[in-house]
Formats: C-alpha cells, structure tokens, sequence
C-alpha cells in the first residue's frame, strides 16, 4: 500500500463527502427532492446494515451474525437502551462462535 | 461549539461513546491486521486519519495484501464511500454554515454520524448528535488504531468478540425511528432486498447503492391540508 494510493484514495473520499453539503448549498431542492433525499439516507443505511448483517461481502454470513443482529435489532425495537442493543448483539454472536456456531 | 454541548445529554452521549469504544476496538484490529499484512506501524495510521473511512480502509489493505494492485484499492475504496455523496446531500445542512465547519465537518462524515443526525427529531439535536459522533469516532478510531499498529498480532481477529455484529446492530437501531414512516419502510425494505441479492455478483460497495433503486417505490407525501401533529 504506497503512500501516493492512500492519499489519493483520502483525497478522492474527502471530495465525495464534501461534494454533498456543497450540491446542497448550490441549489434550491423542492420540499419532494429533499424528502426523497432523506429517504435514501435511510435506503442505504438499512441495505448497509442488511449486507454486514447477512453477508461477508460475497456469501452468507453465518447464523452467529445473523442471530447476533437480529437480537441487537429486537432489543432496540423493544427499546432497550442503546448500549445494551450493541453489548446484546456482539455478546450473541460471540456466544454463539464460542459454542461452535459459524 | 458552546451551543452544541449545551443541547446534548447525558443519554446521547453515552451512546455515542458506546459505538465510539466499538470503534476504537475495531480499529485495534484494522493496525493490528495492517501490520500483520507487512506494512510499516504509520501507514494504517495515515490511512485511518486521512481515509477516515474504515471499511474502505480494510478493503484496500486486504485487497493489497491479496496481491492486488494499489490502484485497485483506490477504485474499490472510492466506490464503497461512493455512499457518503448521498449521505451529504440528505443532512448536509446539520454540518453548519461557516467553511471551517463545512470542510472538518465533511471529513467526519461517516455512517455513525449521518445515522446519530437522521435519528434526532429537531434540527439542534441532529447537529449536536452528528458533531459529537463525528469527533468522539475521529478520535476513537484513530487512538484505536495507533494502539493496534504497535500491539501488532497480540489482539487477535475482532469477530472473536462478535464486534462485526456491533455495527449493523447499531446502525439498525438508529435507522429504526425513520422506518416507522410507512412510504420510507416500503422502499428502505426493498432496497435491501436488492442490496443482498446483488451481492455475490458484484465488488463491494455497488449493492448497497442499487439499494437506491428502492426509491421507485418510494411516495413523497400528498399535499396535505393541515400539518400532522407528529412532524
């Protein structure tokens, strides 16, 4: 990994996320476009969490995962506090890799 | 600043630090892994502060120690951040106005900070949440990874510990309250369905933005004659 691949690699990421608030500022969207806009915020949110929750980038993830987050999931819809979706959701999945569960 | 800390309390904060020692522990593991690859203690180091994108970062260190070229980390990192344009443009605005404020605040443009923004109800709370996720992760993930870089190996693989069920637990629990709104439910849950089904076929990063494509289901509200009481 030579320095010159990270920074233009830092450079490039740097230039997306500045891109966004900039557009934004430039032009005026309709109430419609901003809602869509927040709508896809949460769109790829919730496919980010799906494919880190069932995948390993390529195939299934393995149930210790899957269960894992599902738990997380369940405790945050039945509104634990936060803290205890994530301490519930690694202790599951580390659990479940300890009793032998892929 | 002052007005940022005045509108956050207790109860954000310890959420935020919750996913922040997450982070940092992940990070442990991204030092520990780069090291472990043959790079020198400093470059996973520059990388997290620079990259500042900790998926991206993995992806380039595994695909080089893969024997993959340097180029080929760039293009497969910059498309699986590609995510971040759409993420400015939905909260751009939770960023601030002044171009010091414009320009840090896009470095910490993260999926952590843009999901804290999305779950806050006004608009302070949105900015407070997105500052102090953004700045507590900034430093968390980076002192993470400097302590990693110099343990080297003895840490071990970080799914021992399930923390790669941590993430999407998290960001599923800050992306609960928008998915309570029925037309964003529809398309977020098809979008998903999209983003898993294309995933054994294509490079990282290009599902979860076919994802987007949820949106054709997706209604904008009808005019309505008088605001809801909810919004």
């Amino acid at each position: 990994m030579p320095v010159a691949a990270v920074l233009i690699l830092a450079a490039g990421t740097f230039a997306i996320r500045f891109a966004g608030p900039l557009l934004r500022d430039r032009v005026t969207l309709p109430e419609k476009v901003n809602e869509l806009m927040t709508a896809s915020a949460t769109v790829l949110l919730l496919a980010l969490v799906a494919v880190s929750a069932l995948t390993n980038g390529k195939q299934f993830g393995g149930w210790a995962l899957a269960i894992g987050v599902l738990v997380g999931g369940l405790a945050a819809w039945r509104k634990l506090p936060f803290v205890a979706v994530i301490v519930l959701a690694a202790a599951t999945t580390a659990g479940l890799r300890l009793l032998g569960v892929a | 600043m002052r007005s940022i800390w005045r509108t956050l309390d207790a109860v954000l904060l310890r959420d935020v630090a919750a996913v922040a020692l997450g982070a940092a522990v992940t990070g442990a593991s991204f030092g520990a892994i780069s090291v472990g690859s043959g790079l020198p203690w400093w470059l996973p180091v520059l990388m997290s502060v620079a990259i500042f994108a900790g998926g991206s970062q993995f992806m380039a260190v595994g695909i080089v120690a893969a024997g993959g070229s340097p180029a080929a980390a760039v293009v497969a990192g910059l498309v699986l951040n590609a995510r971040h344009l759409p993420f400015g443009l939905a909260i751009g605005d939770v960023l601030g106005k002044s171009p010091l404020a414009r320009v840090v605040g896009s470095h910490l443009l993260i999926d952590e900070s843009t999901a804290f923004a999305m779950a806050q109800k006004d608009p302070a709370r949105a900015r407070a949440a997105y500052w102090a996720c953004g700045v507590a992760l900034f430093f968390s993930w980076n002192t993470g990874v400097l302590v990693g870089a110099l343990a080297g190996q003895a840490l071990g693989d970080p799914s021992t510990f399930g923390l790669d069920a941590a993430f999407p637990a998290a960001m599923l629990a800050l992306t609960l309250p928008a998915l309570k709104d029925a037309a964003t439910r529809k398309a977020a849950l098809v979008g998903a369905v999209i983003a898993l089904a294309t995933t054994p076929f294509l490079p990282a990063g290009v599902p979860v933005l076919l994802a987007l494509a949820g949106l054709f289901v997706f209604k904008t509200k009808k005019e309505e004659p008088c605001p809801s009481p909810q919004s």
